[in-house]
């Protein structure tokens, strides 16, 4: 069987996988917290706006007017400071840009916008909501979701703040707008999971496989198709067998085809480019998107979300994360609300152990290290991880031995290693022709290969910030000659 | 915005009080491959062939490899002293560099000749040009390109015969003519194949001798077998490719084959293939990291560079053996490989 899976050819690295510290654990809910900090901004385009267009009879509250995203207009707040919320209430709107709503987590008063830390902006905005602990949870029962229209469906997603929650926050209503005359045959699950540590996708695939599988059906509606392969690490035997049992189990008639394709175990397997070519063979072209090789790709815990906004009318407040490493004291896969600090998740579980060394917000390959525990959950937050000295690696970096292993590891193809001397040298702007700024997507490959721990992912970034300063120089210089 | 090693810090976590955590870029992970750990793989690799030139060659075999590596290691670590760069010599780089130049010298010579080696290969080769990873040649061979030059007499005739009677103290000195016995190559060369096999026995003696060491020739470059296990183990841990050594083997083999004979395809390429420094070449130095192409097609490209070259100097060239001149000769040419093969893109395999 095993040299039958599914993978990517090139590049792609085997980091240990350390899942066994969560992978078994049944999932637990851990009680409201005492606060959640909503960011208005938890997806891809712009923040929400936690106010809308006047109502002449409502006062305004100037600290709220300042999170509005169009400073200078004159907006109706859609929640008040000091007003009390219900779960599932929405306090942010999104406007006419891109974006996705926000909804309360909790029910409780609303202390207001401030500025709270963020794993990866320093600070942001967030709504802050103290929990009040009588607040009752709101029930929710399953309606039959094959009476929906399409356009009521995409409208049931879009209401309930659906994201994607493997990482990349794109708002899921907008990712089913497919333009008309796409050729698309294809909805790919992903449900690799390839970053090691985390576990949370694992589970809920176990968990609920049902609802995935409706959910896959519900997307397969909206965009007008009728296959899909859900992609599983080979690593995950329970939740291959949960999803196959599942499908054997759903409606058989309605025209679907829904299959389940075992990839083999590889770092970044779960990445839209490397899940699409291992399961269809196809690649995308550099600059476009995935629907232009007839594919769409989505999460499997985004797609239990959908099904739980469509079918349930429940919005996105809660999620699963999996809180684990060794410097906590129990790991666990968690479901905790939307915005709750990681200080309290850590409280929650017993605290963390003498010799914590790093935490870090994500998984180990992409996440993103933090110096404060005072930063809350986002929805695209998959886990915290808690490292104990031993699990973190510390070393100086060497120079360049040119031995060639982060080429063999890019599954993009790129030159991380020369892209590393040039931007050592100074030259980060000139590394442009290399191709970093479309393929790269920092999932770290190159980095982990290196013997001389060359921190290739920072230099990248260091490059992309020269070429994008030499570039903004150039346009101002062209026009200072088109004025002049 | 200039970016060097040292504007980005790295720091430790002192405390588990929350406050002083660690914080870097991702990956958080890295694997457990270090510079280090290849190096000194390499030099165990090569470790072997060491034991046995002692009891081929005698003790001296010993005693001039230490000379090497204490040169090497003490030319680095005092040139990065005054240079005020951080001392690197625990990498193990300059250990396989001591190791390979005392590899590629004949047994005979005196002691003072690996220091001045030591010297140029680490001082002028790598230290110079910016250190590890910024050589142009492979050090170890410049070494030996340097001693050839300066001390040609002591490095083309201080062979010894095999020893047969286990008295591997019986020589320490410099060689002298009494014992001193000329390479097969050299014999091959000069007074051609009859004259090789009278002196070092019928062919299948002289393919077994080859095979397993026992015959005149540098310290460590006699035994295939040991080079060919070593390299075969750096292979299969990953810390080398096959492409390099093998396009090597195969090209010095077919070209020798093709034109080593006194008619067209009545070379012994088994002979070629099995003598001198091509096995310890192929797998040691032609894989160098920093001299060699990275990309599997331009390593191809580069040894069969190699072998041809090999194969050139030997037939006609002034010199019997031509590994280290071939090795040599393509180093500077990596870079320019390395443009020519690139590695693919991920969307070069895009459907347009």
């Amino acid at each position: 069987m095993r040299t039958q899976l599914a993978t990517f050819p090139k590049g792609g690295v085997h980091p240990k996988e350390n899942k066994d510290l969560t992978h078994a654990l049944p999932i637990e809910t851990m009680p409201d917290p005492t606060k959640v900090s909503l960011f208005l901004k938890q997806h891809v385009g712009a923040p929400c706006q936690v106010s809308v267009p006047p109502r002449v009879d409502a006062p305004i509250d100037d600290e709220l007017l300042l999170a509005a995203s169009h400073p200078g207009a004159v907006f109706r707040l859609l929640v008040h400071k000091k007003e009390r919320v219900k779960v599932g209430d929405r306090v942010g709107d999104m406007g006419n840009r891109l974006g996705a709503v926000l909804h309360a987590s909790v029910g409780g008063m609303v202390q207001g916008v401030e500025n709270v830390l963020h794993y990866q902006e320093g600070k942001a905005q967030a709504l802050v909501i103290q929990t009040d602990p009588e607040s009752v949870t709101p029930e929710y029962s399953e309606v039959d979701w094959r009476a929906f229209s399409r356009d009521e469906i995409q409208a049931r997603i879009a209401a309930a703040g659906i994201v994607g929650l493997g990482g990349a926050g794109f708002p899921t209503d907008v990712k089913l707008n497919v333009k008309p005359g796409t050729p698309l045959d294809t909805l790919i699950l992903n449900g690799a999971e390839c970053e090691p540590y985390i576990t949370c996708d694992h589970r809920v695939m176990v968990t609920y496989a049902r609802e995935i599988v409706e959910g896959a059906k519900i997307l397969l509606t909206v965009l007008g198709i009728t296959y899909c392969a859900i992609g599983v690490e080979n690593n995950k035997p329970d939740a291959i067998a949960a999803l196959n049992e599942a499908i054997a189990r759903s409606k058989k008639d309605d025209g679907f085809r829904i299959e389940v394709k075992p990839l083999a175990v590889k770092y970044p397997q779960g990445s839209a480019d490397q899940i699409m070519q291992s399961i269809t063979g196809r690649v995308r072209p550099s600059g476009q998107r995935s629907s232009s090789i007839g594919i769409i790709v989505q999460n499997v815990y985004t797609t239990k979300m959908v099904y739980d906004a469509v079918a349930l009318g429940k919005p996105l407040t809660e999620r699963v994360i999996t809180i684990t490493g060794r410097a906590i004291a129990r790991p666990a896969n968690l479901r905790v609300k939307i915005g709750t600090p990681i200080a309290e998740i850590a409280d929650y579980l017993g605290g963390t152990t003498p010799d914590l060394c790093k935490v870090v917000v994500g998984g180990p390959m992409m996440g993103f290290a933090v110096s404060d525990l005072d930063i809350p959950i986002a929805k695209t937050t998959p886990g915290v991880l808690f490292l104990s000295h031993d699990e973190v690696d510390a070393q100086a970096f060497g120079p360049c031995i040119r031995c060639g292993f982060c080429l063999d590891a890019c599954p993009m193809g790129l030159e991380p290693n020369t892209i590393g001397i040039y931007v050592e040298a100074g030259r980060g702007a000139e590394t442009e022709p290399f191709g970093l700024m479309d393929d790269c997507f920092e999932c770290g490959s190159c980095a982990y290969a290196c013997p001389a721990k060359r921190p290739l992912v920072q230099f990248i970034r260091l490059a992309r910030i020269e070429i994008n300063q030499a570039r903004k120089l150039k346009e101002a210089r062209e026009q200072k000659r088109k004025a002049g | 915005m200039a970016t060097h090693h040292s504007t980005i810090p790295h720091q430790s976590c002192d405390g588990a009080d929350g406050h002083h955590l660690l914080v870097s870029v991702s990956p958080h992970l890295k694997s457990d491959l270090t510079v280090a750990r290849i190096m000194w793989s390499v030099v165990a690799c090569l470790i072997p062939p060491l034991i046995l030139s002692i009891f081929v060659f005698g003790f001296q075999t010993l005693i001039i490899t230490l000379v090497s590596v204490i040169s090497c290691v003490a030319t680095e670590a005092i040139a990065q002293k005054l240079l005020g760069r951080p001392v690197t010599v625990k990498d193990g780089s300059a250990v396989i560099t001591g190791v390979l130049l005392a590899y590629v010298i004949p047994p005979g010579v005196p002691l003072w000749m690996p220091v001045f080696g030591g010297v140029m290969a680490i001082f002028v080769t790598k230290i110079i040009m910016g250190g590890l990873g910024f050589n142009i040649f492979n050090p170890a061979l410049i070494g030996r390109a340097f001693l050839v030059a300066t001390y040609p007499v002591a490095m083309t005739t201080a062979w010894r015969s095999p020893i047969r009677d286990w008295a591997i103290f019986k020589h320490t000195g410099p060689a002298v003519d009494a014992v001193s016995s000329a390479t097969p190559l050299y014999v091959l060369k000069h007074y051609g194949m009859a004259a090789m096999l009278e002196q070092f026995g019928s062919r299948a003696t002289v393919y077994k001798d080859f095979f397993l060491g026992t015959m005149p020739g540098c310290i460590g470059e006699t035994s295939a077998l040991l080079l060919l296990l070593g390299g075969l183990y750096l292979i299969f841990k990953g810390y080398i490719r096959w492409h390099i050594p093998v396009s090597v083997i195969v090209s010095t083999g077919v070209l020798t084959w093709i034109f080593g004979g006194e008619r067209l395809f009545t070379g012994d390429p088994i002979i070629a293939v099995l003598s001198g420094g091509l096995m310890l070449g192929a797998f040691f130095m032609a894989t160098d990291y920093v001299t060699s192409p990275n990309q599997r097609a331009g390593q191809v490209v580069f040894g069969i560079g190699v072998g041809a070259l090999t194969v050139l100097i030997r037939l006609k060239g002034g010199y019997p053996e031509g590994v280290c001149y071939a090795i040599l000769l393509m180093n500077p040419l990596t870079p320019a490989i390395d443009q020519l093969f690139k590695p693919k893109r991920f969307s070069q395999g895009a459907v347009q």
